[in-house]
């Protein structure tokens, strides 16, 4: 296995190639580009076997790789924030059609006023789409993931899109060390996909027709089941790559420090690598403060976070708002708690539109929940400095 | 640098199309090869331009990295460009007894802070040119800088510089680059 240092998005690029997916269309929009242009230069360099198609625009991206997902293509995309909401319509129909396409989604704040940084609003506003989401905080872990998602996407009891997300920017301009199996390896962990169905010429068959209303709830009923049944397999899956290949970045979720915790610190992506920093400051300051980094948005990590819940309290970094309530986790995570434990939720906001968070900054968050100071949701971005 | 701290953080200060972003990137490359288990770099996030200043960073670790935020107080500050210094402050957040490698025909003495941080200096313009390192007529400097790097960071051998260039550029452009940073490497004088 050779260890190469490069982007997050030449790495997320380098997993798309070796899961050899057939068809990738792909839109460029900034910061994801360079992932399509490294892909398009294997394409132009022989090392790319699939088809590439350029397309007009995401929602032409989206939907083409419906469409070859259908014909039992493994398919491969990657856009970010106004591109990903401009998939929206298609994303549900990714979905309800359980197509098992795998997309990168690089983390960009929405705009107006104009903005290329990273925070999670484009992605978790596609919480409801039936996509599975997957958070990742290194480019390692953004490798493992892609190839792993292929294998979970394609599963026989999942049989759903896969959205894999990582800071814009932060990661995906950021060169780190990835450990990078070789082909066969690969090929061996993956193998080729086995659609349960596809449209072809040959032995037609109808999808997607008009169903009747006694129908439809079942289909929902089934994309619930089939989520459920990812929070079985994401384990399953990360557990084989780790025998394999040695790296392991969590299940649903990544613990640090938990065991004796007052307080538990939940974020998503690079805040919770930066949150690791803040916990070893914070520990020797004797304060006991523990990490559950969420790899997970959709299907939630309910169970997790129960248990994280039985002997601390929890402090929420959302990296995103829910404009007229709160930030999304901080929302799911009360849900799981109620009635069914005491632990005391505090939410904050930090890191919208790419402003950066240092670890002080996340001490800064905890010193205030231990002093009692925090009270309902705090934009930490324009109070913490205070 | 004397007993150097578990993580070492570089900021890089050039020019658009100098080359400073891939000076970073070469560099954690051969750190990498050093045995230096935990490398970033990356570039100033946001927009950038031909000519226009621009910043790049890297971070150095026994350790895996988990700072995934900005570098605000360096251990190493390098300047492609000397020019820069007229209307950028390079030395802001260097930390105390920090290091500064300029690109700059003029001695260590020559500015005034070398009383106060260890100052290198190498002409990585000139040995760029003398090189023939052309970019559309500019001068592109990221290698010959990085031959200086070894002379005041001990965990970066000068052999893992020329390898990390050998990979980026095949041929004979890799052989001119790493001839460059060895030629800078023997020139750069310091004043610690």
């Amino acid at each position: 296995m050779k260890v190469v240092v490069d982007t997050g998005n030449h790495i997320a690029a380098l997993a798309a190639k070796l899961a050899k997916p057939d068809v990738v269309a792909a839109y460029p929009i900034t910061p994801q580009t360079t992932i399509v242009e490294k892909i398009a230069e294997y394409v132009a360099k022989g090392e790319f076997s699939g088809d590439y198609i350029c397309v007009e625009s995401e929602h032409s991206a989206m939907s083409a790789c419906i469409g070859a997902s259908a014909a039992g293509a493994r398919t491969f995309t990657a856009t970010s924030a106004h591109g990903l909401l401009l998939m929206h319509e298609m994303l549900h129909w990714a979905a309800l059609a359980r197509l098992p396409i795998v997309m990168v989604n690089v983390n960009r704040a929405i705009g107006p006023g104009w903005t290329i940084w990273s925070d999670q609003n484009d992605s978790m506003a596609q919480r409801d789409t039936g996509w599975i989401q997957i958070y990742c905080s290194s480019n390692q872990e953004i490798f493992d993931s892609i190839i792993q998602a292929f294998k979970l996407a394609e599963h026989k009891d999942v049989q759903l899109p896969v959205m894999v997300c990582y800071d814009g920017f932060i990661l995906s301009h950021t060169s780190m060390p990835v450990k990078v199996p070789e082909q066969k390896e690969i090929d061996d962990f993956l193998p080729k996909r086995e659609p349960a169905w596809v449209l072809d010429p040959e032995n037609p068959v109808t999808h997607g027709n008009i169903i009747m209303p006694k129908d439809y709830p079942s289909i929902r009923k089934a994309m619930q089941d089939a989520q459920e049944n990812a929070k079985k397999l994401i384990p399953e899956i990360a557990k084989e790559w780790k025998e394999r290949f040695g790296t392991y970045h969590g299940d649903l979720i990544e613990k640090y420090r938990c065991e004796d915790a007052d307080y538990i610190i939940l974020s998503y992506a690079a805040l919770g690598a930066e949150s690791k920093v803040a916990i070893d400051m914070l520990r020797k300051e004797g304060k006991k403060v523990g990490l559950a980094r969420l790899r997970t948005f959709r299907p939630f990590p309910s169970e997790d976070i129960l248990s994280l819940a039985e002997n601390a309290d929890l402090i929420v970094i959302d990296r995103s708002i829910s404009i007229g309530f709160e930030g999304p986790l901080f929302t799911e995570v009360k849900s799981c708690l109620y009635e069914k434990s005491d632990a005391r939720v505090y939410g904050f906001i930090a890191g919208l539109g790419g402003k950066d968070v240092r670890y002080t900054d996340i001490g800064k968050i905890v010193d205030r929940v231990i002093e009692r100071k925090q009270d309902g949701v705090l934009w930490y971005d324009m109070e913490g400095g205070k | 640098m004397g007993e150097e701290p578990s993580l070492i953080e570089i900021c890089f200060h050039g020019r658009g199309g100098q080359g400073a972003v891939t000076a970073a990137n070469l560099l954690v490359n051969a750190a990498l090869r050093d045995g230096n288990k935990g490398v970033q770099a990356f570039p100033f996030f946001g927009a950038e331009r031909r000519g226009a200043p621009v910043r790049a960073f890297a971070r150095i670790s026994d350790e895996d990295i988990n700072l995934r935020s900005e570098i605000y107080n360096p251990d190493i500050v390098v300047v492609l460009d000397e020019g820069i210094m007229k209307t950028i402050d390079v030395l802001k957040g260097l930390k105390e007894g920090g290091c500064i490698v300029i690109n700059s025909p003029k001695r260590p003495d020559d500015f005034p802070f070398s009383d106060k941080y260890t100052v290198a200096t190498v002409d990585a313009t000139g040995i760029a040119i003398r090189n023939e390192l052309l970019v559309g007529g500019i001068p592109v400097v990221n290698a010959p800088i990085l031959g200086a790097i070894p002379k005041v960071l001990d965990r970066v051998t000068l052999e893992s510089i020329r390898d990390a260039i050998m990979e980026r550029w095949s041929g004979e452009l890799g052989k001119k680059n790493a001839k460059a940073a060895e030629e800078a490497y023997n020139e750069t004088e310091v004043k610690r």
